[in-house]
């Protein structure tokens, strides 16, 4: 009897392995046809044959790659559907994933670990990884390294890319800015994970201001940084402060979860989110959200890594520079469809006609040009004024605050340099104001 | 802006709405540490009283369920940990971090594999009613302290109600009595008649279900939305163990210990606003940085606990017998 039982449960455990095993050949989110093309075409006859079937794409993420939403879940996705669209196997994505961006030393040995097993392309998507990106890059010349949201680079195998996303939180800024004149409350908060400390969180902060100040040139807004990038506790308790202490009747974000909008709804009060179009979570309170089409960073990557047929040092040349910045026009960065319920009216036509503008390179954001709309039956006039773009406030290295009402850029000057945006940007536009 | 005082009374408001789930899972831990079993497995146990719980509730469209199921599922946690160490005579902090890595992994296992299927809290109005504030006749009209402490959701309540009763139950009854000899001497308890396995299970699975309301408390604090990158309890559990030695092992003193640790917790949200209120006087707040906030509640708890291990000797309520395994042969 006992051995009979004991036979029973070898068969259940041999069973349920070779179902595991059956499951993890298809793990990933991509339906197994996903492959057949792949091979199809690595089989046909374009011409990089065998560089296709050999080619491997590294990845280092923050958090899991099974996560279903955030920051990783955002990059993973752009990562499997760039490779899809490339008909690569998707087999060939090799990931080292919950890697502190803290911890240089485990940074490095994720990048060897990918490395070894044989990445042609190495992506890291934390800005902590920089520096373990730069050291490695040297390491392995003959490994592509590629660094989102970074700013170091070499002229051979070492790029950066990012977006202006700046552009699209203009545009959320427009909506929030139409919704609270029809609110009759200027007060809009905005939920920050960091503020002048990085250039990214700063420059989203007053891109989003300035819109707001298009549609609403008394709109103020109120900052509440929660020093973390995604703490779904922290980021619900800052949203419910804004509204509580400030009055703020929108809020935006710029942290993982959709915790703000939900806190928006519960308030009756509406909101712009980050990342992923949130108008599922928060139907009644989720206007539009600034989100990233980062596969097309990634396709544009693999298609020029994979041009360089083994020799890792032409991909800086291969992109046309160690710095990728694209925006509205590559459909890079967008805003999520708007959510035309509760938008205030003609909100849509404004936003088309703004992106219009900026995908045409006629205007940009930080420039000494504002905008502002005159609306009649549903059209819209753009009317550009020539007015500089005044600092609040910028943070010296010491620490310490230059006055008010400072200068950035002359009325009717040119726009600032990428270079301000990218790495150095630290005060916020008049209008912004934490607390 | 508001004003001044109402930024004030909002601070104070949150430091107590926020941090709740710290005193329910300090108060399961104390009734777990007196009948002399050290639990390292809050973290776990809360998670998983809050996604059943959640689940529980939404389906049935009731607090209560939702309750009683985030009881039952935590207590079957702290089952789990007595049959391995009351039982097995397994070790204590090895088995309390395998039901926190159980916990959390079940919770994400849940949760993913609900997918789109997860279950809106506003679908469950009863939830959503039963979270909602109340404000106590007369007590909610004082200034300051009536929003402040006196209208909260009955979950809040219900927190201090359980302290309460515990430290009675501790203290001023012959099964406390007996509970606190078996943490204590559980050879002498059992000498006397006192059922050792008895005791330690009932007590076990009590004091893990009462950290599950914990867990259910956040569940629907978050308002049950299930984003999968972080859990729910965001390391409540851990900061639970650390309160109950704060505590020095008193429930009601808990209570306190909740709410020193949540003032600078809740600090960290409300400095601006503060400082913005009072410029004059809390203006400095804007200038400290960022990272001792993150670092302050901490650091204060580090404090405390050297401070109390070192004045608190004498009357300490440390269980004597705590994390050690009762052989009865050994006795």
């Amino acid at each position: 009897m006992k051995k009979i039982l004991a036979l029973a449960l070898a068969a259940a455990m041999s069973l349920s392995l070779a179902a595991c095993g059956n499951n993890s050949g298809s793990t990933s989110p991509d339906n197994p046809p996903a492959s057949n093309p792949g091979s199809a075409s690595g089989a046909g006859v374009s011409t990089p044959v065998d560089s296709t079937s050999d080619f491997k794409v590294g990845a280092v993420y923050i958090t899991s790659q099974n996560d279903t939403a955030g920051y990783t879940f955002q990059h993973h996705n752009g990562i499997t559907t760039a490779m899809k669209a490339l008909g690569l196997d998707p087999a060939d994505l090799i990931v080292v994933d919950n890697v502190p961006d803290t911890d240089d030393t485990a940074v490095a040995n994720a990048i060897d670990t990918v490395v070894n097993q044989g990445a042609n392309i190495v992506f890291g998507i934390s800005f902590g990884y920089i520096n373990a990106m730069n050291d490695k890059a040297e390491q392995y010349p003959d490994v592509i390294f590629s660094h989102g949201t970074g700013y170091m680079a070499n002229d051979t195998n070492f790029n950066n890319y990012f977006g202006r996303i700046y552009q699209a939180r203009y545009l959320a800024g427009i909506a929030a800015g139409m919704k609270s004149v029809e609110l009759g409350n200027n007060n809009i908060g905005y939920v920050a994970a960091y503020n002048r400390e990085y250039a990214e969180t700063c420059s989203g902060i007053n891109a989003f201001a300035l819109g707001a100040q298009s549609a609403n040139p008394d709109a103020l807004v109120y900052v509440n940084k929660i020093n973390t990038w995604g703490d779904e506790a922290k980021e619900r308790q800052a949203a419910q402060a804004l509204i509580d202490t400030y009055g703020c009747g929108v809020i935006s974000q710029h942290c993982d979860s959709a915790q703000p909008q939900l806190v928006a709804q519960e308030n009756n009060m509406f909101g712009c989110g980050y990342n992923s179009d949130m108008t599922e979570q928060a139907p009644n309170a989720h206007l539009t959200s600034a989100i990233w089409h980062w596969n097309v960073y990634y396709q544009t990557a693999i298609q020029a890594a994979m041009a360089c047929e083994g020799d890792a040092s032409k991909f800086v040349e291969n992109m046309g520079g160690n710095a990728y910045y694209a925006g509205l026009k590559e459909g890079f960065v967008d805003a999520s469809p708007l959510n035309e319920s509760i938008a205030a009216p003609d909100t849509q036509a404004v936003m088309t006609a703004v992106r219009d503008l900026m995908i045409s390179g006629e205007w940009d954001v930080f420039s000494g040009v504002k905008l502002s709309y005159n609306i009649t039956d549903g059209k819209v006039e753009i009317v550009k004024t020539d007015a500089p773009l005044m600092c609040d406030g910028v943070e010296l290295k010491d620490g310490s605050l230059v006055d008010r009402d400072f200068e950035i850029v002359p009325a009717g000057g040119p726009p600032v340099d990428d270079g301000v945006i990218k790495g150095s940007m630290n005060y916020n536009v008049a209008g912004v104001i934490e607390g | 802006m508001s004003e001044p005082i109402h930024v004030f009374t909002l601070f104070l408001f949150n430091i107590v709405l926020v941090n709740i789930p710290l005193l329910y899972g300090t108060v399961g831990e104390i009734v777990v540490e007196k009948a002399g079993s050290l639990d390292l497995g809050v973290e776990g146990t809360m998670a998983v009283g809050a996604i059943f719980g959640y689940l529980a509730g939404c389906a049935a469209n009731s607090l209560l369920v939702g309750l009683a199921v985030s009881f039952l599922a935590a207590g079957l946690c702290g089952m789990l940990f007595a049959l391995l160490t009351v039982s097995l005579q397994a070790n204590q902090n090895v088995t309390g971090l395998t039901i926190t890595t159980f916990g959390l992994g079940l919770y994400f296992f849940v949760g993913k594999g609900l997918g789109a299927d997860w279950p809106a809290m506003t679908g469950a109005d009863a939830l959503v009613k039963g979270f909602s504030a109340i404000e106590l006749p007369l007590l909610s009209r004082l200034p300051i302290l009536g929003k402040a402490v006196f209208s909260h959701n009955l979950l809040v309540y219900l927190g201090i109600a359980v302290a309460v009763l515990v430290w009675w139950y501790l203290n001023f009854t012959k099964t406390g009595l007996r509970l606190r000899a078996v943490g204590e001497n559980p050879g002498a308890a059992d000498s006397v008649g006192v059922n050792i396995l008895l005791y330690k299970y009932v007590h076990l699975i009590a004091g893990s279900g009462i950290m599950g309301l914990g867990g259910f408390y956040m569940a629907l604090y978050m308002s049950g939305s299930f984003e999968g990158s972080n859990c729910w309890i965001n390391g409540y559990g851990w900061i639970a163990i650390a309160l109950v030695i704060f505590a020095n092992w008193n429930p009601v003193m808990a209570i306190l210990g909740t709410l020193v640790f949540g003032f600078f917790n809740t600090l960290q949200i409300y400095s601006g606003p503060l400082a913005g209120a009072f410029p004059a006087s809390l203006g400095w707040l804007n200038s400290i940085p960022p990272q001792l906030y993150k670092a302050l509640p901490f650091l204060i708890t580090a404090i405390v606990l050297v401070g109390s291990s070192i004045w608190k000797r004498e009357g300490s309520g440390q269980p004597a017998a705590l994390g050690l395994n009762y052989f009865r042969e050994e006795r």
